[in-house]
């Protein structure tokens, strides 16, 4: 029987927790809605830090190490929270081969950031995505949520250059 | 809602629209919004209210026009019709105070060009037409009778055979006959039974099943709600991806519209039928579309897949019998019904029936979106439709079906698009990536970047597909780097043949077929990278070793 005890505590008095709350009693709060909840979390806070996983799993009654198997298995969950600024380089077939390897070398070159790494100073993280369906805008990079098309090296540099500083 | 009472909202809906004497499409599909159209779309709305004529022109934003690398694309239906392509905000004055001579000298495309002409839309014919988020839009355009007749005036099994006679297959990539399936599931008797749409598009260059779902998402709930009608089902789920948000909020309007009007929900049309439709989110997992992945990823566990059969069709999502089909799959249905099965199955070649929607990119001049008759050659999608390979450059392969695909040379580049054809020539049509290369790229490369993909995708349930990848991408990376000799060529095939043979998944089982075609195709370039010859595109970091020094086996 589902009684107040069962109801985990938030884990702090910030409102978004009711979002994730509210997340999981849509789904009744049963397991599957697992990924659903963590959909909402990082939607809200950006990315899944421990406490939250331990308040999904309180929520939604299953173990710890579920929530964390699935927050690990999955690409979109990120277990660490993002840079201010954030640059992904679309890596699909067509940026591919339209130059997307020259883009992340000259990023890292100059910022010394990879693939899913954020600069010290927590300016700057550098993804890649799988494809962002703008193949006719190869190669293709979105610099927080701005697209740059048919971009170079150069381009590339500047644009996050001029991105950061402001 | 009957379906005279759907005829009634067609005819206001049309009268509505035939009182403009200019209708403005713009497109705010993903393509052409990341260039900036909504602002196109919104300068020209400010632009028609200043000149005081919103009772003769109608803005609307509609969904793909196929033309992707000129957008921003803008429509004027009218008497002659325009099509302006890369517009910006600053031409809207000039695009609506032109708009009744048409002449106005901004760059506008030829609507009979062969990208269009040589196209047959079937699954797009909404598509860069209507407004996706309004269902009235697309009521006026025929939407829902099928879904009514097929519940007013059909058995469920009439249904089921209709979508037989059509030959319809599976447009996810393996093409498996659609009507064969539905049947499996419709036979399994009176019980719980669930329908989901596979919209997990994972292929790296494939963009088909997005491009449907933000320009006619209602096209896909009307092929799932006859589908749950043919097959028993009363839930559906549609599994798309975190990454498409703009899908995502078009199928959020579409379903609550649809409920609003009576087209979803319970009770449909005053009969016993009643279809409910959820959406569950993707979370960037390549292998969740597999169907048994999908299914553990909705049961919101990690999506790994598990051995076939028992096949969804009989112990499915919560071990229910459960219909899985592909988003494209679903669209095709309506027009079927609409139609009838010999109008479809008049269109293909023989065993391949319909059309097929193909994102084409890579070193081609017109990318996009296209749909074509199945059995189109190879040869007249990329010179015609795709206009030939820009630069004057040397085409060198076409690459079909993703990291499950292979590439495709000139010489068999006459060969019909269909599903034996191109398993014929070592590659598959899987979901409708397309992607033109020439001679600036390395094939040795291009594998090597299809298996890292497979490598980082391998969900690690199984240990051909997990330690294989790995393997396979480290002796390509060794080949790239010009350091690899006769026994890893001979390890590499030999890792090909145990990888397909002896996974569990299609994930892990297709993963080899860009190395098998591309050492079919293009030993030359390995042995190249093997002699010391030096990477002749010019993309791998192995120079050239001079004569003397080569490695040899």
């Amino acid at each position: 029987m589902q009684t107040y005890l069962d109801q985990p505590r938030l884990p702090s008095d910030d409102k978004r927790w009711k979002m994730v709350e509210a997340t999981a009693r849509r789904h009744g709060r049963e397991p599957h809605a697992l990924i659903e909840t963590l959909h909402t979390v990082q939607e809200t806070f950006g990315y899944l830090d421990e406490s939250a996983l331990r308040f999904v799993a309180g929520l939604l009654r299953v173990p710890l190490s579920r929530v964390y198997g699935a927050a690990t298995f999955y690409h979109f969950f990120t277990l660490k929270p993002k840079g201010k600024h954030t640059c992904v380089v679309c890596t699909g077939t067509a940026c591919y081969i339209k130059g997307a390897p020259a883009l992340l070398t000259a990023i890292e070159e100059r910022y010394g950031v990879r693939p899913g790494e954020t600069t010290p100073d927590g300016e700057l993280s550098v993804l890649t995505a799988r494809c962002l369906g703008s193949c006719g805008l190869a190669p293709a990079v979105v610099l927080d949520s701005a697209v740059l098309g048919k971009i170079g090296p150069e381009a590339v540099l500047d644009r996050v250059g001029k991105g950061i500083s402001q | 809602m009957t379906i005279d009472e759907l005829r009634q909202i067609a005819e206001t809906e049309r009268a509505a629209q035939k009182k403009y004497s200019y209708r403005v499409n713009v497109c705010i599909a993903a393509g052409c919004l990341s260039s900036g159209s909504d602002l196109v779309r919104d300068a020209l709305k400010k632009e028609v209210a200043e000149c005081g004529m919103q009772s003769e022109v109608l803005v609307k934003g509609v969904g793909c026009m196929g033309l992707c690398s000129e957008g921003p694309l803008v429509a004027v239906e009218s008497a002659e019709g325009v099509l302006y392509a890369a517009v910006t905000p600053e031409q809207a004055p000039e695009i609506i105070r032109g708009i009744d001579t048409g002449s106005n000298g901004l760059r506008h495309l030829e609507v009979e060009m062969p990208f269009f002409r040589r196209q047959k839309k079937i699954v797009l014919e909404n598509s860069g037409a209507i407004d996706p988020e309004r269902i009235e839009d697309y009521i006026a355009h025929d939407g829902y009778t099928a879904l009514l007749t097929a519940i007013t005036e059909m058995r469920p099994e009439e249904v089921v055979q209709q979508v037989i006679r059509s030959g319809l297959r599976g447009r996810g990539g393996a093409g498996y006959p659609t009507g064969l399936k539905w049947s499996t599931v419709a036979k399994t008797g009176e019980q719980q039974k669930y329908v989901i749409c596979n919209a997990d598009e994972g292929d790296p260059g494939a963009f088909m099943d997005r491009a449907v779902l933000e320009s006619d998402p209602h096209r896909v709930l009307e092929g799932m709600a006859i589908a749950a009608y043919a097959v028993g089902a009363t839930h559906g789920y549609i599994y798309v991806r975190a990454e498409y948000p703009l899908a995502v909020k078009h199928l959020k309007g579409a379903i609550r519209q649809a409920e609003r009007m009576g087209l979803l929900g319970n009770a449909i049309a005053g009969t016993r039928f009643s279809f409910h439709v959820d959406i569950r989110l993707g979370a960037g997992a390549f292998v969740c579309g597999e169907e048994t992945a999908l299914i553990a990823s909705i049961e919101g566990k990690r999506g790994t897949p598990r051995p076939r059969p028992p096949y969804p069709a009989e112990a499915g999502l919560w071990d229910c019998p459960t219909l899985i089909n592909n988003v494209e799959t679903f669209a095709n249905v309506a027009p079927i019904i609409r139609n009838g099965p010999a109008w479809f199955a008049a269109i293909g070649t023989e065993k391949s029936k319909g059309t097929k929607v193909f994102a084409l990119a890579g070193r081609v001049n017109n990318t996009g979106l296209i749909e074509v008759p199945m059995g189109i050659p190879l040869r007249d999608i990329i010179y015609e439709i795709g206009g030939g390979v820009p630069e004057g450059r040397r085409f060198k392969a076409v690459q079909t079906g993703g990291p499950s695909g292979g590439c495709i040379p000139e010489q068999h580049l006459d060969s019909p698009v269909d599903y034996e054809s191109l398993a014929r020539v070592g590659s598959i049509m899987g979901s409708g990536g397309m992607i033109v290369m020439d001679e600036t790229s390395c094939m040795v490369d291009v594998a090597k970047y299809f298996m890292e993909f497979c490598m980082s995708e391998s969900c690690g349930k199984c240990v051909p597909c997990r330690a294989g990848t790995r393997q396979m991408h480290e002796l390509l990376r060794k080949i790239t780097g010009g350091n690899a000799g006769a026994a890893d060529m001979a390890l590499l095939e030999e890792l090909c043949d145990l990888v397909k043979n002896t996974s569990l998944c299609g994930l892990g089982q297709t993963a080899p077929n860009p190395v098998v075609s591309t050492l079919h195709y293009f030993r030359e370039e390995y042995r190249q990278h093997l002699e010391g010859d030096g990477c002749a595109a010019g993309v791998c970091k192995c120079a050239a070793k001079p004569a003397g020094k080569a490695v040899t086996a």
